[in-house]
């Protein structure tokens, strides 16, 4: 059934996407049909794997090399697909409104439906390699997302900087998967964890899987993509690049900390970079006028904050990132359907040229001020709990511990400033950002439609916080599935404890940096850093194709003779210097087998010398011909009429098809050489041929084991129906050989063609194969 | 234009075109007990060609195949890979051989395996190679980059 579910999506995805401008805005709902009912069917299973029964699902592909599709849906996994399918529904939902009757519609609703089963992929995959192709699926679609405005060239800019940044870490991950499925004997992700490989190897595959994990939950110094793929339409935003797929390293990350958190650098890697994250993202927050913007940087923040809190390892607090990673999904979609509303309403999103938000604006205004309240941890909201959580985890901790909440707790007051500044920017813009110009009034509201989507997230975030019971269940199983000593129980009021306080410090220290803002704004513009991510990565990629063309220059001469010359000499020296290595000279054969050898020896020789000396290219060809017929004889002689008889018809064709080729070639060779040019191409030559001779020799005299041939003579007549042994071994016993040779005859043909005949301007054709009956008609 | 076509070679040609036809076609058929198969009989069909080609040019060529060069290579390789699969419709192992014997009039007795019908896919493929390298290299452009003339001859 799991599997039912991906293909479900897979189906609902390619006919949306391929009946395209046909179905318009009703491709949401056909799209959108794939992950209502995987929320359907997830509800009406979750019972049983909470109690701790997980669902799974395998189909086996290649065993040995432990390819199959695994799937498997526990608690975690369960929590993360009413993340992706709950808010996956909801964005179907608010497009519905958003894209309205666009003709990108159909694509982009195509696109959500594959991205939405690409990320249930991620998150139900119980094989690495299996999550591997699912991960890069949501990279794919996440490109062809976020480009769909693919007349923009900011948006295909953005685009490629994401499958940049995401595809190199994604490789990176897939080395590190197979470090680790090879230490541990096994790609199944269950199994892994259950007896955890340890040892350097798995510390490098460790540290490899997290680059892979940082890149995509954009976790500095990776995160520049994030910022950028917010030229994508709001919905894509909403969806991909705060609910679902930036979730899916830190997704990553908790499935591995429990097991792995100890091995290498894997903890004071993690908290570091999650830490720096969070608070660089905050501060960043605080300063960009696009809401967009400003929510981008607030998410990086956040997943920094859930990187630390998964990344540790620690029992309790990964609990708290579970709660963490349900409210941010609550209230993060909802702030962006919000700004979505506003951008596509006022036709701007930049808090300098926002119109005045009116009487109209009061529902929406609430759905961002509760979702942002969540966001600041203001009680009784979603978001309060987590932040509980995550502080209680570590308040108890060691002295580690504490440093890290010092962090945690400087990056929350920084949440709380940028929430306030978005909150503000919506009630009274002039507030963050003082222009001179009167700003214009929009008395009228939105549609109820466009906002059902985020206040039904709203009011989760409020029922959340205030009812603690409903969600407590579903986090501490989430928790217990990552870690069997994890658990929590939700609770609104814990009494006065060292976390409330904390809490009450966070949100003044937020509100005090809020109201001196312009203090905060002139301290970070003389404290900025001098570069930002989005120059590094310009940067990163300016001179990856800078030398990309001095080594295409450098390899790419250009001219024939050179390559030629590097090709022959690497077949002579690389094989030489191994042959000469070993004791491999059997001696000299018997240079004459019988009589007829000689004649036939000196007309080889003499036509092989001659071909060098020729002065004219038509010369040269025939004497290579002759050499060829000399061959052929010597096959005679040997006793294979089947080799000679190939050999003379080929050797026939080859002359005719060099005639071909030497109409367009001037008559003679340039000896333009310099004496130097020619001494290294006789010393190449030379050394080529030398090659050729001892390697016929030395292999000859190199069998250890019985020839074949015999066997193959013996069972030509009764398996393969036939005297002709070679013809035997040609179409049966190695027929497949043949078959591929074919086929690649077949394709030297078409290329033949395509190569004379390009560059060739079109001109009349006296006989063409149309006319070619009727012509051949009026002949006879 | 008018090509400088050659009496003898063109007499000669035209004694020696349906010989070597006739032979790549059993060198073709003979091939499994005895010297020949489908890459040497295509080769000798193809030298033939050849011969027709040295004496009226590429116009002479394509007035005499009865069909386009890829036609043979694509129905030489679906011949082959049809062969190659078929078995497995059977349960077999691809390309595994099966014997066909047969007493026919004036033939006599005729024994055909499976082979044949692989080999004769070889056997087209090496045919429209070679008619291809002509179709590509044997156009003489700078002859027929003029006006569209008739062939004149």
């Amino acid at each position: 059934m799991l599997l039912g579910l991906l293909v479900l999506h897979a189906a609902a995805g390619s006919v949306v996407l391929s009946a395209g401008r046909r179905l318009g805005r009703w491709g949401l709902l056909v799209g959108g049909l794939a992950p209502a009912l995987t929320m359907v069917w997830v509800a009406a299973n979750a019972a049983g794997v909470l109690d701790g029964d997980p669902i799974n699902a395998n189909v086996q592909w290649v065993p040995d090399l432990g390819l199959g599709v695994d799937l498997r849906l526990d608690s975690f996994a369960l929590l993360m697909t009413v993340l992706v399918s709950g808010v996956g529904t909801l964005v179907f939902v608010y497009g519905w409104h958003y894209f309205g009757l666009s003709e990108k519609t159909g694509r982009a609703a195509g696109l959500l439906t594959l991205f939405a089963g690409s990320m249930l992929g991620v998150v139900l995959a119980d094989n690495l390699l299996l999550l591997y192709v699912c991960w890069e699926l949501t990279s794919v679609t996440s490109y062809l997302l976020i480009g769909i405005d693919d007349a923009e060239p900011d948006a295909r800019a953005a685009a490629l900087h994401a499958l940049l940044v995401t595809g190199m870490g994604g490789l990176a991950m897939l080395g590190g998967f197979v470090v680790i499925g090879q230490e541990a004997g096994t790609y199944r992700i269950a199994e892994i964890l259950a007896a955890p490989p340890t040892g350097t190897a798995t510390a490098v595959g460790l540290v490899l899987i997290l680059v892979g994990a940082f890149t995509k939950s954009a976790q500095y110094p990776f995160h520049s993509w994030l910022p950028a793929a917010m030229v994508a339409p709001t919905p894509i935003s909403a969806y991909l690049h705060s609910a679902a797929m930036v979730k899916a390293g830190v997704y990553l990350i908790a499935r591995f900390a429990p097991a792995f958190a100890s091995v290498g650098v894997w903890r004071p890697l993690v908290v570091t970079v999650g830490l720096a994250t969070m608070v660089a993202g905050g501060l960043r927050a605080l300063r960009p006028f696009d809401l967009k913007q400003l929510l981008a940087f607030g998410t990086i923040s956040q997943l920094g904050f859930m990187v630390v809190l998964f990344g540790i390892g620690q029992p309790e607090a990964t609990a708290a990132g579970c709660a963490l990673l349900l409210a941010h999904g609550l209230f993060k979609a909802a702030l962006f359907m919000v700004v979505g509303i506003v951008d596509h309403e006022a036709h701007t999103r930049d808090i300098r040229s926002l119109p005045i938000l009116d009487s109209g604006w009061g529902p929406t205004r609430l759905v961002a001020l509760v979702s942002a309240a969540s966001m600041a941890a203001v009680p009784p909201l979603a978001g309060f709990l987590a932040k509980e959580e995550a502080y209680g985890a570590l308040v108890h901790g060691g002295a580690g511990d504490r440093l890290v909440l010092v962090g945690i707790v400087a990056g929350s007051a920084l949440t709380v400033a940028y929430s306030l500044r978005l909150v503000a920017a919506l009630v009274r813009p002039n507030a963050v950002a003082d222009v001179a110009a009167e700003r214009p009034k929009l008395a009228r509201g939105p549609s109820a439609g466009i906002l059902v989507p985020g206040a039904v997230l709203a009011v989760g975030t409020v029922l959340l916080g205030v009812a603690p019971a409903l969600w407590s269940d579903l986090i501490d199983h989430a928790a217990g599935a990552l870690d069997p000593e994890s658990g929590t129980h939700l609770e609104l009021w814990h009494g006065f404890t060292t976390p409330l306080a904390l809490s009450l410090v966070t949100l003044t220290a937020g509100a005090v940096m809020f109201l001196g803002r312009r203090w905060v704004a002139a301290a970070q513009a003389r404290l900025a850093p001098p570069i930002t991510g989005a120059q590094v990565y310009d940067s990163a990629v300016r001179s990856m194709v800078l030398l990309a063309a001095r080594v295409t220059s450098i390899v790419q001469s250009g001219s024939l003779p050179i390559y030629a010359a590097i090709i022959l000499a690497t077949a002579a020296v690389v094989p030489g210097i191994g042959m000469i290595s070993g004791s491999w000279w059997p001696g000299w054969p018997r240079l004459v087998g019988r009589p007829a050898h000689i004649p036939i020896a000196a007309l080889l020789s003499t036509a092989a010398i001659a071909a060098t000396l020729a002065k004219r290219r038509f010369a040269a060809a025939l004497l290579l011909g002759a050499a060829g017929f000399g061959m052929a004889i010597l096959f005679v002689v040997q006793g294979a009429p089947d080799l000679a008889l190939t050999q003379f018809a080929v050797e026939t064709l080859s002359v005719v098809v060099f005639l071909l080729v030497l109409r367009r070639l001037p008559d003679r060779f340039e000896r333009r050489a310099p004496a130097v040019g020619r001494l290294y191409r006789l010393a190449v030559s030379g050394a080529v041929g030398a090659f050729v001779v001892f390697m016929a020799i030395a292999a000859s005299g190199a069998r250890t084991e019985p020839s074949v041939s015999r066997q193959m003579s013996e069972r030509a007549l009764p398996e393969g129906d036939g005297k002709n042994v070679v013809n035997v071994i040609l179409v049966d016993i190695r027929g497949l050989d043949t078959m591929g040779e074919v086929t690649v005859l077949v394709a030297a043909g078409i290329g033949i063609v395509a190569l004379a005949r390009a560059g060739e301007r079109p001109r009349p054709r006296p006989l063409t194969w149309a006319n070619r009956r009727s012509r051949s008609v009026e002949r006879s | 234009m008018t090509p400088r076509r050659s009496l003898i070679l063109d007499s000669t040609v035209r004694l020696v075109f349906d010989a070597a036809l006739v032979l790549s076609v059993y060198l073709l058929f003979a091939g499994h007990n005895q010297p020949g198969g489908g890459f040497v009989g295509g080769l000798v069909a193809a030298a033939a060609i050849a011969l027709r080609y040295i004496a009226g040019g590429l116009q002479e060529v394509r007035s005499m195949v009865p069909a386009r060069p890829w036609a043979f290579l694509s129905v030489g390789l679906a011949l082959a890979s049809g062969a190659a699969l078929a078995p497995m419709l059977l349960g077999n192992a691809p390309l595994d051989q099966r014997a066909f014997e047969w007493d026919l009039l004036l033939l006599g007795h005729v024994k055909l395996t499976s082979a044949t019908v692989f080999d004769t896919g070889v056997y087209l493929i090496v045919i429209g190679l070679v008619l291809m390298i002509f179709e590509g290299l044997g156009e003489d452009w700078r002859d027929l980059q003029g006006a569209p003339s008739e062939d004149g001859s």
